[in-house]
Order: C-alpha cells, then sequence, then structure tokens
C-alpha cells in the first residue's frame, strides 16, 4: 500500500497543473492549428478540411511582415545580448556583496506597467519631446530629424523591454563559473581576453542561448512597441494576428499566422534541450 | 569567492583594472537607461496638464494630478480588475503550481521531461499565440469574455512561473528532514505541512509575487480574452492613441512605489528568517 502510495504521488501531484495546463494552454494551441485548416467564414460556420493552403496564403500575403518582424526580432535580441552580456559579466565577477542590490536595479522597470514604459519612450523620443525639441531650436538637430515612427524606435523599444530579461540568465550562469578555472588560466599566462573567450565564454553559452531564445520569441510576436513607437511601415506579425482577429475576423489566417509562430518555437526549444537537457532550461526562463 | 579580486597577482594586469573601470562605468551607465522613462513617468506625473493630456514639454510643477489621482472612474476601476485578477491569479497558480513543483524536484517518473518541456513552452510561447489561441477556445466553447476569461488566461500563463520559482526552492531542501518526520510517526500529510510547507513558504511567497507583477502587467494576451472588460494596461494602450491623462502616470507611480516596498520588505524579512 506505502509502496504504491509513493509510486503514484507523483502523478497525483502533477495532476491539476497538467489538468489545467491541458485544458487553457495546449488544447487551445491544438485547435488553433484546427482551425487554420479550417475553411468557411464567421455567418455559415467553419468545416474543417485538411488543406494547407491557409499557410501558403498566410506567408505569401505577409511575407514582407514574416521578414520584417525576423529582422526587429534579430537586431533588438543581438543588441540586447551585446548590452545585457557587460552588465551581468561585471555584477557577477565584481560586484561582491552588492550583487542582489544591483539585480534588484536591473529589475526595477517590472515595477511599473510595459505600456507604461513604452509610452515613457514615446515621451522620450517624440519629434518635440524634451530631447529633440530643444536640440533642435539650438539647430544642432534639423527640423525634420525624428526617431519615432521609423524602424529604430520600434527596435530601440524592444531592446529596452527585453534588457532586464536578458541579464538575469547570464547573470544565473556566470555566477556559477568557478573562480579557480579564470585564476588557473591566469597562472597559466593566459591574458584576460583569452581566459575570457577560452574560459568564460563557453561556459556561458547555455544562458547565452537560454535568453536568446525567449528574448527572441517574445520580441517577434509583440505588436505593442509596433504600435505605440512605430508607424505605418513598422507593421509586425503580432499586428496582423491582431488584426486578424478584431478587424478582419479572418481567424483560420490569424490562427494560421499564430501556428507558424508557434511551430519556430517548438523547433527552437527543441535544439536547445537536444544541445543542452531540458533540465537547466527552466532555472534561466524564471 | 570575492577574495579573488584583491589577490595580489591581478594588481599586476594593469590593462584589467583599466576595462573593469570600462565595464563598472558602463554598468551604471545601463542603469541609468534602465531607469529613464521610470523618471519619465514620476517627473511628468508633476507636469501641468492644461487639457487633461500630458503635455510632451514641461510646463511647470502641479500637485493637481495627485489631488484627483482617483477622479477618472473608468481608470480607478480598472486597475481594480488589476489588482483583483493579480490577486486571485498569483494565489490559484500557487496552489496549483506547488504540487508540481514538488513532483519535479523530488521524484523521478515517466512523463518527466514532457513536464519540463510544456512548463519551459508555457513561460517561453509568444504572448499573441497564447492569447490569440484562448481567444479561439472560448469563442468556441461561447464563453463570454470578461473578468473570468481574463482570470483564466492569467492563470494558464503563471502557473509555470510559480512552478519553476517553488521548485528552485524545493530542491534547496534536505530530505532528511522529513524523513524524520516520518520516522517520528508522521504521516506525509502532517509531514508536509509542519516540517516542508514553512521550510518551502518563502518560496510560495516568491513565486505569488512575481505572478502577480506578470499578471497585472500583462497586456498582450489580455487585449485577445478580455471583450469589453478593462484592465489597467488595457485602458493606458487605449489612451495613448488619444493622449494620456496624468493620473494614469500618477497611478503608475503609487503602483511602483508600492511595489518596490513590498519587494524590499520580503527580501528583507526572508534575510531576517536566513540568519535566525
Amino acid at each position: 500500500m506505502r509502496r504504491l502510495r509513493g509510486k503514484l504521488s507523483p502523478y497525483l501531484l502533477s495532476l491539476p497543473s497538467w489538468v489545467y495546463l491541458l485544458m487553457f494552454f495546449l488544447i487551445p494551441l491544438g485547435s488553433m492549428l484546427g482551425m487554420a485548416l479550417a475553411t468557411g467564414d464567421p455567418l455559415d460556420g467553419y468545416t474543417m478540411s485538411d488543406n494547407f493552403q491557409e499557410f501558403v496564403d498566410a506567408f505569401t500575403n505577409y511575407q514582407d511582415t514574416f521578414y520584417r518582424s525576423f529582422w526587429y526580432g534579430t537586431a533588438s535580441t543581438v543588441a540586447t545580448l551585446l548590452l545585457a552580456y557587460p552588465v551581468a559579466y561585471w555584477i557577477a565577477f565584481h560586484a561582491g556583496r552588492y550583487k542582489s542590490s544591483f539585480l534588484f536595479l536591473i529589475m526595477l522597470p517590472f515595477f511599473v506597467s510595459f505600456v507604461i514604459r513604452v509610452e515613457a519612450w514615446q515621451f522620450i523620443l517624440a519629434d518635440e519631446g524634451f530631447i529633440f525639441g530643444p536640440l533642435k531650436s539650438i539647430g544642432l538637430l534639423p527640423q525634420n530629424f525624428h526617431v519615432l515612427s521609423t524602424q529604430w524606435a520600434v527596435i530601440g523599444g524592444l531592446v529596452y523591454n527585453s534588457f532586464a530579461y536578458y541579464v538575469l540568465p547570464l547573470y544565473v550562469v556566470l555566477e556559477k563559473i568557478d573562480r579557480r578555472l579564470v585564476r588557473a588560466a591566469n597562472d597559466l599566462y593566459a591574458s584576460p581576453p583569452t581566459a575570457f573567450v577560452k574560459i568564460v565564454l563557453p561556459l556561458s553559452a547555455p544562458g547565452v542561448f537560454a535568453g536568446f531564445l525567449l528574448v527572441f520569441v517574445t520580441n517577434v510576436g509583440d505588436f505593442v512597441n509596433a504600435d505605440i513607437l512605430g508607424g505605418p511601415g513598422t507593421y509586425m506579425i503580432g499586428n496582423v494576428i491582431q488584426d486578424a482577429f478584431f478587424v478582419n475576423q479572418d481567424y483560420p489566417m490569424a490562427a494560421a499566422l499564430s501556428s507558424m509562430l508557434m511551430l519556430m518555437l517548438m523547433i527552437a526549444i527543441l535544439l536547445y534541450s537536444k544541445a543542452f537537457g531540458t533540465d537547466a532550461i527552466q532555472e534561466y526562463a524564471a | 569567492m570575492s577574495s579573488v579580486t584583491t589577490l595580489p597577482a591581478t594588481k599586476a594586469y594593469s590593462p584589467s583594472r583599466v576595462g573593469e573601470r570600462l565595464l563598472s562605468f558602463f554598468t551604471w551607465a545601463m542603469i541609468a537607461y534602465n531607469m529613464l522613462p521610470i523618471a519619465v513617468m514620476v517627473v511628468f506625473s508633476f507636469n501641468t496638464a492644461p487639457n487633461g493630456h500630458v503635455a510632451l514639454k514641461w510646463l511647470g510643477f502641479t500637485l493637481d494630478s495627485y489631488k484627483h489621482a482617483f477622479a477618472i472612474q473608468d481608470l480607478t476601476g480598472a486597475l481594480g480588475n488589476s489588482l483583483e485578477v493579480a490577486a486571485g491569479s498569483a494565489l490559484i497558480s500557487v496552489i496549483l503550481g506547488t504540487p508540481l513543483a514538488l513532483a519535479l524536484a523530488r521524484y523521478k517518473f515517466w512523463g518527466k521531461t514532457l513536464t519540463d518541456i510544456v512548463i519551459f513552452a508555457d513561460i517561453a510561447a509568444p504572448a499573441v499565440v497564447v492569447g490569440a489561441s484562448l481567444l479561439a477556445l472560448f469563442l468556441t466553447l461561447n464563453l463570454p469574455r470578461g473578468l473570468l476569461t481574463i482570470f483564466i488566461a492569467h492563470v494558464a500563463f503563471n502557473v509555470a512561473f510559480a512552478v519553476v520559482v517553488i521548485r528552485a526552492r524545493v530542491s534547496g531542501l534536505d530530505r532528511a528532514l522529513d524523513r524524520a518526520a516520518a520516522d517520528l510517526g508522521a504521516t506525509p500529510w502532517v509531514a508536509f505541512w509542519t516540517v516542508v510547507f514553512p521550510l518551502i513558504l518563502p518560496g510560495i511567497i516568491g513565486a505569488w509575487l512575481l505572478c502577480f507583477m506578470l499578471s497585472i502587467d500583462d497586456l498582450i494576451i489580455t487585449t485577445f480574452v478580455a471583450g469589453q472588460t478593462l484592465t489597467f494596461p488595457l485602458w493606458v494602450y487605449g489612451a495613448t492613441k488619444i493622449g494620456t491623462p496624468p493620473q494614469v502616470f500618477v497611478l503608475s507611480t503609487f503602483v511602483f512605489i508600492g511595489g518596490v516596498l513590498l519587494a524590499l520588505a520580503n527580501a528583507a524579512l526572508s534575510r531576517k528568517r536566513e540568519s535566525a
């Protein structure tokens, strides 16, 4: 009896969450895939069919938007990595007993609503705002200079909002690196840059990739930065999905676009877990 | 660990000292950049707002917006909805997540890897996709969109975060403790509530706080499942198109200060508990 309970307990313990995630995460994802394959319209109802035409249409109609989203996603993620890595490195290796205080400073933006952070950037980058306004009036910038509604404003907004999300996983891996390895490298006459490239960088790879995955996926699917900071030329795939639901009510199209986004993510996750295993990945996520 | 940097050997490398200086300067610059939008929010909440919208230019200091902080009823109501959903969904997520965290941290079982992947997928899934798929589900079920559907959606993405945070705490526990409890005749149920639960409580509180923050902040998933109901981020998002009233910045400043105080109190408390 006792042994049986011991064997059953992990299943009983995981049951409530599994039921919930099945109902409100996995089944919706699956049914969305089904909806993408359905044909019909909101009035006559949908009939299931197994044509993949919707996927082909979704891609051909929104090819430019897909490419744009990928470009914004890649550019912003790489820029965030380049900004976040040195900060995470300095906190992990040199902040001493103030490590948690520095991490707290990095996480402060989380206490302000995401929309308001984006909106604050709208204020900062405004054509006649408190930065560009004075610069223009003293003639340092041409009158028609503007950042808002260009792709740089959108990418900048994405970088700002993912900065803290990238510092944290990087910090977690860097913190764990055994300092004796670095000292051993120095004793063996490796210069600090060589020691960094040969020891610290490879050991921090899991954090670099986990962060890349999280930030890239979030940024590719984002539509708020493009909406508030961008213009008509900065439409992203997230904007299209939102419009497909609320403006055009073309549910199969929205579902096809979302499924494609999700599929890419699943491939990325599988590749990651093949390379680094599944245990560690959650640690960096939270 | 911190003694490493004070070793005389490292002093000999003057280039690395310069590098360290540069790095520390860069870190501070990035922290300033990180804070800039927060500063803008707080400063502009004191800006004179002549026609009910926050002006882009500084028009003079005023406390008016603070005197009328709760004057916009819809906005205050939306903030109320947000607080309600955040507190409730965080609680349910923690209740659902704790048992799964225990299972993942303490047992090897069939389907563990799959569970790991599902939890990670839930964290990493693009918000548009989660929102769109839930809306598709609610449309199929004919479930009217409102506070309930927002609540369901928020639990759906918070559960995974709760599991990860609590699991980290459970992994740090010494299993000998509950074996000792069992040797003394405690049933697993009693052992859990008297031994394990008090020890993982800080993790559970931390998970609740994280879920609360994620929920109160969520815009993308909520836009899909909210229907006509407004949360604070939804209201603010709508207002960006027509001009933001200063009350948005005032209430957000309140939330910011409240959140920071809560986090500092939690940190101080857990430090006290650890040293005791």
